[in-house]
């Protein structure tokens, strides 16, 4: 079963009236002519695997570029930044020569269609986005969006998502401290499983995907490369070339997390030794991606020999071995006398590692396959100057009528009673209830640094033993916020995920984000998608915290239905000293409760809105970001100088959601009174931003009071820590395990 | 009654760490000359009365739909004889 | 003149690092042993810490068991060398026959991670002078395969020789027989359970408790008076 003739460059040279399958391929006719041009002839199928894998959506971000570009004009001046966006991940000064690295992916698709393996793969490939830039990865955030929570196929993708996430990320000992599961029907056939990460390193570890050096060598390493993921690659091999092929290769990629734990420590080892000048790690188009784009960024050419690939089946085409997204495999750039100790390090983790091919004095990428040249391309075009769109886009017919629906005109409760039913009723509502069920499965306590996990604000990781330094994280994103105004939706995320880090003691110092929208060829979904990009890069300029990288996943629909748009936005924080860390949890009876901003009548797109009404219009919460600035300043300053001992933010479900959390971990009730000037319903379900809880020793009461009030900060007494009930003064009384059985039974029962 | 056994088994061209992992701790404990190993599950299914066409099509549609997961794995099925001389 | 104290990494092994800072937190010297090495470097005392070693692919610890370290910490278990396992080292000590009994999925088919309680069962084993019997802890316990199951005679047979080591207490985790978390061997120097005291050793981190810190201290206190 010989491949004749095989398609070389010569070959294609002679035969320019071949067709090839550009099409089914996803190229469009000009992308194709655009080859042809770049090239001066035809492309090799093996060209053409690599440029329509290179030009996709997914790679080449054609759609969303453009806007992107915002995030870096508008980027604030920060000292903190040490790698910008580009690389496989940004990276972060967090002080006493640390730096850190973080990024938030989408694996949205391939969890649908098997959610565990889905799931799984996703936390592999954003741990190897760490790695690749010489950090030891220190933890992992999974954000979580699923369809409704009494869909019969939510029971099918959660349990599968969540037990991939916890099968691969526990098995490479991270701990996973943070995220968010929501539930909406706007995602049920596309549930949104965004995966993010966090690496730790010290300055001059710092490592980039380039090639340099002629004569440097290639080596791959990981996992032997199979069929996985490459349904597209198997038309060219099956139709075109080879009709006696298999043509189903499974769209699938399968997780070895074992093979995975092996590549991170084969990996810091050989960067501990300083044997790597450049390095990229195999994801999305595998090859094609790691070849081009580390010849593209580096200083010369590159030549790879493709035989020397090693495979798990032997039956794979070139061009399939260019396109195979097999998982745990990283390529290494290294010079010439420390092959054979990066080989050594490889050998002593079981590493299967091998030179394929070495750097050139040229400026072009050429693959070899059985002697014959199958490739050869400025890597440039493949990697970096691919199509670049300007889809139109337009505000929808329907945003109007939307934000008209008022959602503050909804019927209130009228009385106590009721407003007691609505509160048991918020807080057992799937997107409310507690999701220990979800966050048992995953482990927090590995590598013996967390300090927060899951269910607080951020979650929090000690970096240095020593003096204490650590960073937190946290992931937000509001899809009903956005779907009513996506400029002010992305705001309100970042202003939350930024709220959550200094909510913990942490001063926010950086953003990652995953841009998880519909059709980019809809132009009201192309609306939404520029109104949050520009929001978000807006409010970061604003909030002197500078997008260091991200992921944009389009296509998230079902039909012509697009989900909410949902930016799902990361921020992090770093803290000096994690002794000083604020929790969630009420710590002493007789503190005082304090809330901290303004609070307005502001229910459009709110939990409350959802629960009891099932609506969805009007205006999101203000945003007033000056305000977020200044309720993190003092909520920091409380923190280090011991004026606070438990803090959490206000966002979804308002007030009493908040207090109802905080008293629940605590295992301490709490008497409230409502303040002056507000209604109790407003009180407890109001969703304005800008705003947290915090309870305050009466040791720290001047003192905090006059801080808050030197600094222009509204604060509002509005009770004390005390016994086993949630008492709203003049209102109802809830018991603790009342409360406890309604937030926590929820999620377990549905998904029995 | 009669014993239907359902073998579940990787497709071929998925990725099994399960059996590589076995696989590659062999040469160590003195097994050689086993170039591959693939790890699957084996379901044994009790039925009631006959296995006739009918309850065989129930057992592929179960298999298909439930003891595999037709993405990543392929099935087989097979009656077996319940050794009536043991009773 | 401290105590040095080995620590396996195996291929997937997860807590070394941090078994390692136990070690250094009650005061004694940790020392990394390799898998592929059948050398103890004279170490007082072996951990077997959690992870996934070798991806508990076949059967959890079930190729580790046979990696070259096996063999002299095998035979040095025998003659008295005191060995901890924690977690995925449980099963490792139990698939090398050190300890007696297996561990099968969690009865819930669920990995499960939480802050457990325990009864300490027995003080007077190698790694549990510190306790005193009957003493309640919180240890942070995390695994897939953790349900602790052995025949009927070999439960009796533990009981009646004090030989559990540590029982559940409130909340039985993974269906484990008789509640129980951990065992030791005959002589008391071979001690194994599920859950795991290195995370539980610093103020602040993890749980917040340091409850897990007794085990190393025992140890220490046993080899340096020694």
């Amino acid at each position: 079963m010989s491949r004749t003739p095989l398609d070389t460059v010569e070959h294609a040279a002679a035969t320019p009236d071949v067709e090839l399958p550009w099409a089914e391929l996803g190229l469009k006719k000009d992308e194709y002519e655009r080859v042809v041009e770049i090239l001066g002839r035809r492309p090799t199928g093996a060209e053409l695997a690599m440029y329509s894998v290179m030009w996709s959506e997914h790679c080449s971000y054609k759609s969303s570029k453009v806007h992107l570009r915002q995030f870096g004009e508008k980027a604030p001046e920060s000292d903190a930044m040490l790698v910008g966006i580009g690389e496989n991940a940004g990276v972060v000064d967090v002080g006493q020569g640390y730096a850190v690295t973080f990024k938030v992916e989408s694996h949205n698709h391939p969890s649908y269609v098997e959610p565990y393996q889905g799931a799984a793969t996703g936390v592999g490939g954003i741990v190897r986005d760490i790695i690749a830039m010489g950090a030891r990865p220190v933890a992992v955030v999974d954000p979580l969006r699923f369809g409704a929570a009494d869909h019969p196929d939510t029971k099918r993708v959660l349990p599968g998502v969540v037990a991939g996430i916890g099968g691969y990320g526990n098995c490479l000992g991270l701990p996973n401290i943070g995220g968010e599961v929501v539930f909406d029907a706007c995602y049920q056939g596309n549930p949104l499983v965004n995966a993010g990460a966090i690496g730790v390193m010290r300055h001059e570890d710092i490592h980039l995907a380039k090639a340099s050096g002629a004569g440097n060598k290639v080596i791959l390493y990981g996992a032997r490369t199979g069929g996985d993921g490459i349904g597209g690659a198997s038309i060219l091999a099956s139709e075109t070339f080879d009709d006696a092929k298999p043509s189903k290769r499974p769209a699938v990629q399968v997780g070895d997390p074992f093979q995975e734990k092996l590549l991170i420590e084969c990996t810091l080892e050989a960067f501990q030794e300083k044997l790597v000048v450049g390095i990229q790690d195999l994801g999305a188009a595998g090859l094609s991606c790691a070849t081009s784009e580390l010849a593209s960024n580096g200083s010369g050419g590159m030549r790879v020999t493709l035989d020397d690939v090693p495979l798990r089946d032997s039956t794979l085409s070139p061009e399939e071995i260019l396109m195979s997204e097999s998982q745990e495999r990283m390529c290494a750039v290294v010079e010439p006398e420390k092959v054979d100790r990066f080989l050594e390090i490889c050998e002593k983790w079981d590493v299967i590692a091998t030179v394929i091919g070495e750097v050139t004095d040229g400026d072009r990428l050429e693959i070899y396959w059985h002697g014959g040249k199958i490739v050869d391309v400025d890597p440039r075009t493949v990697a970096h100057e691919g199509p670049v769109y300007e889809r139109p886009y337009a505000r929808p017919s329907w945003q109007d009528e939307l934000q008209a629906d008022d959602a503050n005109k909804l019927p209130r409760p009228a009385t106590s009673e009721e407003l007691k039913d609505q509160v048991l009723k918020l807080v057992g509502s799937p997107n409310q209830a507690s999701k220990s069920w979800i966050t048992s499965q995953y482990d927090h306590f590995v590598q013996g640094n967390t300090v927060l996990a899951q269910p607080e604000d951020s979650g929090m990781i000690r970096i240095d033993e020593e003096t204490g330094l650590g960073v937190a994280i946290a992931t937000d994103g509001n899809g009903r916020y956005a779907k009513l105004d996506p400029y002010h939706g992305a705001q309100l995320a970042l202003a939350e995920a930024y709220r959550n880090v200094a909510t913990t003691g942490a001063k926010p110092l950086a953003v990652s984000d995953c841009l998880n929208f519909g059709s980019p060829e809809d132009p009201a979904v192309m609306w939404q998608f520029a109104e949050a990009v520009r929001g978000l890069a807006d409010a970061c300029q604003q909030l002197g915290t500078p997008v260091t990288g991200g992921n944009v996943s389009l296509y998230n629909q079902t039909g012509e239905a697009a989900i909410h748009p949902t930016p799902v936005v990361a921020v992090l924080g770093v803290i000096d000293d994690v002794a000083r860390r604020t929790p969630v949890a009420f710590q002493e009876e007789g503190q005082l409760l304090y809330l901290l901003g303004d609070t307005r009548e502001e229910f459009g797109g709110s939990a409350w809105s959802q629960v009891v009404h099932d609506h969805l219009g009007g205006l999101p919460p203000k945003v007033d970001l000056e305000r977020e600035r200044l309720l993190a300043e003092i909520l920091i300053s409380a923190s280090r100088d011991g004026m606070i001992d438990s803090a959490h933010d206000l966002s979804d479900g308002g007030l009493i959601q908040a207090v109802v959390e905080s008293a629940l971990l605590g295992q301490k009730g709490a008497r409230l009174i409502v303040p002056d000037g507000l209604d109790a319903f407003t009180f407890l379900f109001s969703e304005s931003a800008g705003r947290a809880v915090v309870a305050v020793p009466r040791s720290e009461e001047v003192r905090f009071n006059d801080m808050c009030g030197a600094r222009g900060l509204p604060v509002t007494r509005i009770g004390v820590v005390d016994g086993d009930v949630v008492d709203v003064q003049g209102e109802f009384a809830l018991t603790l395990s009342e409360l406890r059985e309604t937030h926590e039974s929820t999620i377990p029962a549905l998904l029995k | 009654m009669a014993r239907v056994v359902v073998d579940v088994m990787l497709k071929p061209e998925i990725l099994d760490p399960q059996g590589q992992a076995v696989q590659r701790a062999l040469p160590r404990l003195g097994f050689d000359g086993i170039s591959d190993v693939r790890q699957g599950k084996r379901f044994e299914l009790e039925v009631d009365g006959p296995v006739d066409e009918a309850a065989l099509a129930r057992i592929h549609d179960l298999a298909e739909s439930f003891l595999a997961n037709t993405v990543i794995e392929d099935f087989s099925i097979r009656v077996e004889e319940v050794a009536e001389a043991a009773k | 003149m401290t105590a040095r104290i080995g620590v396996v990494t195996f291929p997937g092994s997860l807590d070394d690092r941090d078994t390692q800072r136990a070690i250094r937190v009650a005061g004694a010297e940790p020392v990394a042993l390799w898998h592929k090495d059948k050398d103890l470097k004279q170490v007082d005392a072996v951990v077997l810490c959690g992870g996934f070693s070798y991806g508990d692919y076949l059967r959890a610890g079930a190729i580790a068991r046979f990696s070259p370290v096996m063999e002299p910490l095998l035979e040095q278990a025998k003659a008295g060398l005191p060995v901890l396992g924690i977690c995925n080292g449980f099963q490792i000590l139990t698939e090398a026959h050190l300890l007696p009994g297996t561990m099968l999925r969690n009865d819930h088919l669920h990995f499960i991670c939480r802050d457990q309680k325990l009864r300490v069962e027995n003080a007077g084993t190698a790694w549990t002078t510190d306790y005193s019997a009957g003493q309640e802890i919180h240890i942070p316990l995390k695994n897939n395969d953790g349900q602790y199951v052995a025949d009927a005679y070999t439960l009796d047979k533990l009981e009646a020789e004090g030989r559990v080591a540590f029982r559940y207490l409130d909340f039985n985790p993974n269906g484990s027989q008789r509640d129980i978390a951990g065992v030791s061997n005959e002589a008391g120097n071979v001690v194994g359970l599920m859950p795991h005291p290195e995370h539980a050793v610093e103020p602040l981190i993890g749980t917040g408790r340091t409850d897990g810190l007794p085990f190393f201290t025992s140890i220490l206190k046993k080899l340096v008076n020694a």
